[in-house]
């Protein structure tokens, strides 16, 4: 993985009585997400990548090394290309909106820029109050303006840190959509650090998941959700997460079907375009094991599949399931476990009783 | 020199030590205030006592020292000496070395105070933005702590307009030269000329009252705006 297409993080070092030690690769496509606990060190390895702290270590991105300590090399963070969203909108209070998105396009090189201030606007829906005041938006509308801002730095890896965390639900609800729009429509490596397992179910391609200051383990996401040490920690809210492509819709029983790997999922009629990537989430606790493919069930979605780890925990099993190259959770109890002899290699039927479509 | 003459010579001189200073102590004022702010240096509290100390010396205590680095065994008398004078004490230049160090706090400190009061994030936001540390300290800094600079001009101005002590000590008081209003105040009452005393009196008080309502009045409006 390493080279030109990856992120890899080398750093060491001691702030106060927090010691960290993180090192992880990661792609550099996509939306890369560092999870964990607060205080575990996440935002201290973004501030890192972004050169406002320097811990002892090696940052290499995209094929550039940012920082080699064994070299003497260290950016400081005006000459790397990031974009940085901070947990606040942070926008500078003596700048219009049209003042906050023009301080980094400005400084870029004219044949470095890749994107048009009108353009990333519409993206973010800020095109309106381009001449308002910071001060007279909602907590949304600035953070919104904030991403903008980033954007237009024409950055060659955009580093959030919890950019929802300190909004309301509504302002969450409002900037979700525009992130998994940038994130389909932009292409943009992104380091999204986050304690929300919902936004990273639904954003993140990647996952690095940080305990204590040290990275515990880094995978694509299908992988990194259905790892039964991560899982496990969820209990019954483990879930899995599919990518799929829509193939059709069914006019006369209103029903959407999108393929995947191991199979087709038929869900109630979405609005999306035939051939459009979409994501869905599977609940643990919302698939169910069978020996044979049930016939006479209203259960829609029923697709084979090989048990590939069991774990027990009290009455309860979570089961990682292989379904065609795809991971997936079931959520059973010791005794259907024991009832239906599940244990790794054997074949069984997965039923899914609700999916819920990401974008 | 006839009285009205002497009187306007007077305020001229005033006002243009107050104007000078207040631009030398904005020049040296915001470094010193930037590397207070900014600093983590252990000893840097030492360095704001220093600037801090005219606050709580008497002024003739203030007087006295400059009186003697200015002087021809000074310091002050070997630089007027490179100009083929002899001191440094006793001239304009004398009065704005002294004024300078006088006024000093009082132009150091609110900038430092608006310098910390925005915090290292929006240096850091800047630095995100490609803005290296020279660009982000005058498009960013310096707009951001404006109301800390208005503060400070006008308080410096102010104060060097009302010292007494210090250019008493270092500028004796020639007409024209280094007797400012206070001193030449100070010159009527001693001589019983009552009416001009009156007049250069009234008119600082009313001085001083404009200066601080327009500074109370443009320091809300500045912050409302940064708000």
């Amino acid at each position: 993985m390493s080279g030109p297409s990856s992120i890899e993080v080398r750093l060491t070092g001691a702030l106060g009585t927090f010691a960290l030690a993180a090192e992880f690769e990661a792609p550099a496509t996509g939306i890369v997400a560092l999870v964990g606990p607060s205080g575990c060190g996440k935002t201290t390895i973004l501030r890192c990548v972004a050169g406002l702290l320097r811990l002892h270590g090696s940052l290499r991105v995209r094929g550039e090394v940012w920082q080699d300590d064994a070299r003497g090399i260290f950016l400081p963070p005006h000459a790397r290309p990031i974009g940085y969203v901070f947990q606040e909108p942070s926008l500078f209070p003596h700048l219009s909106v049209r003042g906050n998105l023009e301080f980094g396009l400005r400084r870029v090189p004219s044949a470095e820029r890749r994107l048009r201030l009108e353009d990333v606007a519409d993206l973010l829906g800020v095109s309106g109050f381009l001449d308002r005041d910071p001060a007279s938006l909602s907590g949304g509308q600035r953070q919104r303006v904030a991403i903008a801002r980033a954007l237009l730095a024409s950055p060659r890896l955009l580093l959030m840190d919890e950019p929802l965390a300190s909004l309301d639900r509504a302002s969450k609800r409002e900037i979700l959509p525009y992130l998994e729009h940038l994130r389909a429509t932009l292409d943009i490596p992104t380091l999204y650090v986050s304690h929300s397992p919902d936004e990273v179910a639904r954003l993140a391609d990647h996952l690095v998941s940080i305990g204590a200051g040290s990275v515990r383990a880094s995978g694509p996401i299908a992988e990194m959700l259905t790892r039964m040490d991560l899982a496990r920690e969820q209990g019954a809210d483990a879930e899995a997460v599919v990518d799929a492509t829509v193939t059709g819709h069914d006019a006369e029983f209103e029903l959407t079907a999108l393929a995947f790997s191991g199979g087709t999922f038929l869900v109630t009629r979405t609005a999306h375009p035939i051939g459009q990537r979409v994501r869905l989430r599977v609940l643990a606790r919302d698939a169910s094991l069978t020996l044979e493919h049930q016939t006479g069930t209203s259960i829609l979605n029923i697709f084979p599949a090989v048990v590939d780890e069991v774990v027990t925990d009290g009455a309860s099993q979570t089961v990682r399931l292989d379904v065609g190259g795809t991971p997936l959770l079931a959520r059973i109890t010791r005794k259907s476990g024991a009832t239906l002899g599940i244990e790794p290699g054997r074949p069984v039927h997965v039923q899914v009783k609700a999916v819920a479509l990401v974008d | 020199m006839d009285d009205g003459a002497e009187l306007w010579a007077a305020v001229r001189l005033t006002v243009e030590l107050a104007v000078v200073t207040t631009l030398v102590l904005l020049v040296i004022g915001t470094p010193i205030a930037w590397w207070l702010a900014r600093s983590r240096a252990a000893w840097k509290e030492a360095v704001a006592a220093v600037v801090a100390l005219p606050l709580v010396l008497p002024p003739t205590v203030l007087g006295f020292y400059a009186l003697i680095l200015l002087g021809p065994d000074g310091p002050g008398g070997w630089v007027a000496g490179l100009f083929g004078g002899r001191s440094l004490a006793f001239t304009f230049e004398g009065l704005v070395i002294g004024s300078v160090l006088y006024s000093l706090p009082f132009v150091v400190q609110p900038i430092r105070n608006a310098f910390e009061s925005f915090g290292p994030r929006p240096l850091e936001v800047a630095a995100t933005l490609r803005a290296g540390p020279r660009d982000a300290f005058w498009s960013v800094a310096v707009p951001l702590a404006r109301p800390g600079f208005v503060t400070g001009a006008v308080l410096g101005f102010a104060h060097t307009v009302g010292e007494f002590g210090v250019v008493l000590m270092i500028g004796g008081g020639i007409p024209g030269e280094t007797k400012v209003l206070s001193v030449a105040i100070y010159d009527y009452v001693e001589t019983l000329q009552w009416t001009k005393a009156h007049m250069l009196a009234g008119g600082m008080l009313v001085f001083a009252f404009a200066v601080i309502l327009g500074m109370l009045v443009l320091e809300k409006r500045l912050a409302r705006r940064l708000r």
